[in-house]
């Protein structure tokens, strides 16, 4: 597995398009970073409770994870490195079993030393939680079967049966080793508190405006953090955060901002601004609802597919909004992601458009389904739901379906879907560590991925997953994913990935050592960050 | 005076109620999900146990009338709960926030205060002059600018002048510091909030203070001052100005308990961590328990402005007697 591990990540650095400078410098020591967090706010401080990014950029420098992708080479799908383990694990029993040893010296905030048994619990919380903790990421260890720490220096997860996606699942970045003594004396301490073992101790935490970390002295890794300390500002407008960086107020924020926005500051700071960009492991999703007509007809939803010209699309819309490749079900960094040619044979992926929007005019004509005029249910989100939602109306017009959208807040965009009250809806979601099995379990029918909204019953494309799941060779497995792409795109033509994001961050050019991921939940912990000043 | 006093504030407390049984059914009548949007507001996936466990975890699994005898019997002991998107106590979350809010209220309202009484003075002194014209003119435009739109452009006025002058752009500070902990960098970050929305504050108070001042320089105990001999000064002081002032105060005091939890927009563009902004971001997560908070706080100040206000009347037409 090592091996194809190392593989992989090769092809995959190569292949990848994330661009940063390089920094051949020595870090600095000393300074303090001023960065956003482009939110309001988020709601309690456990991440492993949590799914915004608005805790996550909050809280990440003061925790210490299990492995992580590794900091130096974040965008690679496939590298990761140990965090609190020593060594990466071989491992043994045929793929089943997978033994940490845990660093000696770590020490928690307060003081108190670190061991196996806090990593234990940790993750025994995130994977089994206790009666009471509500954890937001128990569905994504399907594999894991127990976990156990026979003493102080070990931690083994034992599992159900093997498979690739473990260890990426593993290096999710939300799961913070919490305290064993905390967890013990009250489960829900890190809701409202924080106390890690990571490169940065909290100094305060002002409500919705601001949190503030100063240098760890006893972090673990040698020489980091080469910060003195941070301040994270919440700034949830953009043109709040394009003049902050341009006054200098803030130094950058993590997640991304929009090609209108870099091109503004690249025009007023010149080279006071630098720019990283990457594919973004965040996808858009077109959903039409199988359950309403007549989309229950499979000629329908092709015909919709075959009217949208992603390729021109991809290129027109790169310029106003967060998005620029087109993919399939896996993300484009990806050795499982289909290849250009691979995809040109699916409906909405054909290079001949003109050919493409005939068809699918007689599909619908074949299902009695001309000049329909449908409701498609969109997020009152600019980037990318709005724009990428028009521009979907605009390709269906194209075919001669008219389509109006119905733009709501989250909550009842949401409540829609999950009540089944739709036709068609735009949908977007983020995933963390690149993980291209367990990704495209959101594919799999209601029934079996309960947040996939096309309410589509497809046995033959769950006998795929299942056997993809399952699969250790990672030749085999992608074989597999093309035959699951196939039958989600092409044969049951039940939901269509469109543009994936692209993360575009501006950043003050004296900001040195944080690179660029292909995910905003990756490569938080401001550990390698150090001011040129 | 005190038994009327008394008397308003008992008043207050059905007003309350009903303003909390008001927000109550309303809150519940928005489609959405509080636990919705916190699983799955961020975009990715998650688990549908965790969904259960959040409803849960913040109550909204039990009966509505459990939930309603609850939060009336907290109102009752000034207890309004914790915050359901947060999890902390619903008196944390607002008092974070107010007195960013109260400090731009109180620096809008001396704004206001301060431009428009001498000005709507001098406009209704010097009708029909080009003095009146330039303050009606003044008074126009600070009620057609929006202030959020002010507000933007201010800031980058702000950027490019200083970047022009000094070559380092320069804005205002985007994290509050308390007036007491640092009162450059406070007053540094409160001023342009003030001024745009005091401008707009002052403009409306102006024409008020302008048309009131008119009718009262007709009324007949002007002109008896005046046939007195009064000197001009002491009358408009004296007569004209306080009796002009009547509908000016309740106005100001209205304008001023908006500015407490109304100021969306402009703390939006100045980054405030304020009432205002809580208020939208408690809504939009569908926080129950902290919307109702807040309105019942926005409830609680307006009633307390208004009797504010009313007292004030007394004092400016001693004609009124509080019964």
């Amino acid at each position: 597995m090592r091996a194809w591990l190392l593989t992989t990540g090769l092809c995959a650095a190569m292949a990848l398009g994330a661009v940063w400078p390089a920094d051949a410098q020595a870090p600095k020591r000393g300074g303090t970073l001023n960065y956003m967090i482009a939110a309001d706010g988020g709601p309690s401080l456990d991440g492993h409770k949590e799914t915004t990014y608005a805790v996550l950029h909050a809280t990440a420098p003061f925790y210490s994870n299990l492995i992580r992708v590794n900091p130096e080479n974040p965008s690679s799908t496939t590298d990761f490195i140990c965090d609190l383990c020593t060594e990466m694990p071989v491992p043994t029993d045929g793929g089943l079993t997978f033994a940490f040893k845990i660093r000696g010296g770590v020490q928690f905030h307060d003081g108190t030393p670190l061991d196996a048994h806090d990593v234990a619990v940790s993750w025994r919380r995130i994977i089994f939680p206790p009666e009471g903790v509500s954890s937001a990421r128990e569905a994504a260890y399907p594999m894991v079967d127990k976990i156990e720490d026979p003493d102080d220096r070990t931690v083994i997860f034992r599992l159900k049966f093997p498979t690739l996606s473990f260890m990426p699942a593993l290096a999710d970045p939300w799961s913070f080793i919490y305290s064993r003594k905390v967890l013990e004396k009250d489960q829900h301490f890190y809701e409202r508190n924080i106390m890690g073992s990571g490169p940065f101790k909290l100094t305060s935490y002002e409500i919705g405006q601001a949190i503030h970390g100063e240098r760890n002295p006893a972090y673990y890794q040698s020489g980091q953090p080469y910060l003195d300390g941070f301040n994270g500002i919440f700034a949830p407008k953009q043109q709040t955060r394009v003049d902050a960086i341009r006054a200098d107020r803030a130094a950058l924020e993590f997640r991304g901002m929009s090609p209108s926005a870099r091109d503004q500051l690249v025009k007023e700071l010149g080279d006071q601004v630098s720019v990283q960009e990457s594919d973004w492991n965040c996808g858009n999703v077109f959903t039409p609802n199988h359950k309403k007509k007549p989309f229950d007809d499979v000629r329908v939803r092709k015909a919709l597919f075959m009217a949208v010209d992603q390729w021109h699309g991809a290129e027109a819309l790169r310029k106003i909004a967060i998005v620029r490749t087109v993919g399939g079900l896996v993300f484009p960094g990806s050795p499982f992601a289909a290849t250009r040619d691979e995809l040109i044979h699916f409906p909405g992926y054909g290079t001949d458009i003109e050919n493409a929007r005939a068809e699918a005019r007689r599909l619908l004509k074949e299902a009695g389904a001309e000049g329909l005029t449908v409701e498609m249910l969109n997020r009152n989100v600019d980037q990318p739901y709005i724009i990428v939602g028009t521009w979907l109306v605009d390709e269906f017009r194209k075919i001669g379906v008219t389509v109006r959208q119905n733009i709501v807040p989250t909550g009842p965009w949401l409540e829609k879907m999950r009540a089944g009250d739709f036709d068609l809806a735009m949908e977007a979601y983020c995933q963390m560590v690149v993980n291209p099995i367990a990704d495209s379990g959101r594919y799999l029918p209601h029934e079996i991925y309960k947040e996939n909204f096309a309410y589509h019953d497809d046995p033959k494309q769950v006998e795929i997953y299942n056997r993809m799941v399952r699969e250790t060779d990672p030749a085999k497995a992608r074989v597999l994913m093309r035959a699951y792409e196939n039958q989600v795109i092409n044969v049951g033509a039940h939901q269509l990935p469109t543009l994936w994001f692209y993360r575009i961050v501006p950043m003050r050019a004296y900001v040195k050592g944080w690179k660029i991921s292909n995910s905003h939940y990756l490569n938080q912990n401001l550990a390698n960050i150090w001011l040129d000043q | 005076m005190y038994q009327y006093i008394l008397k308003r504030v008992l008043l207050t407390i059905p007003t309350l109620l009903g303003a909390a049984a008001l927000v109550f059914l309303l809150m519940r009548l928005i489609p959405g999900d509080i636990c919705l949007v916190r699983l799955g507001s961020g975009g990715a996936s998650f688990d549908p146990k965790a969904l259960i466990a959040c409803h849960k975890e913040i109550g909204v699994d039990r009966p509505i009338l459990v939930q309603f005898l609850e939060f009336i019997w907290g109102i009752i002991r000034f207890d309004f709960g914790t915050s359901m998107w947060s999890g902390k106590p619903v008196s944390t979350e607002i008092l974070a926030r107010l007195p960013i809010s109260v400090e731009i209220a109180l620096l809008a309202t001396t704004v206001a205060v301060g431009i428009a009484i001498p000005l709507g003075t001098i406009s209704a002194l010097k009708q029909n002059t080009w003095i009146d014209v330039a303050v009606r003119i003044f008074a126009i435009g600070g009620i057609a600018t929006p202030s959020f739109w002010l507000g933007i452009v201010s800031v980058l006025l702000v950027l490019d002048i200083t970047s022009w002058v000094s070559g380092t752009p320069w804005m205002p500070p985007i994290d509050y510091v308390p007036i007491w902990k640092d009162p450059i960098r406070n007053l540094s970050m409160a001023i342009l909030p003030a001024i745009t929305v005091g401008y707009r504050y002052a403009a409306v108070s102006m024409r008020m203070t302008r048309s009131a001042m008119l009718e009262v320089m007709r009324e007949d105990y002007v002109r008896t001052a005046r046939a007195k001999g009064l000197i001009n000064k002491l009358i408009i002081n004296r007569h004209a100005l306080k009796n002009a002032l009547l509908p000016v105060v309740t106005l100001i005091g209205i304008e001023f308990a908006f500015l407490i939890g109304g100021l969306v927009v402009t703390e939006q563009v100045f980054n405030l961590n304020g009432v205002g902004r809580l208020f939208v971001q408690a809504v939009q997560n569908q926080d129950y328990t902290l919307t109702q908070a807040l309105v019942m706080l926005t409830v609680a100040v307006f009633v307390f402005t208004n009797l504010a206000v009313d007292l004030l009347y007394g004092w400016l037409d001693p004609r009124i007697h509080f019964a």
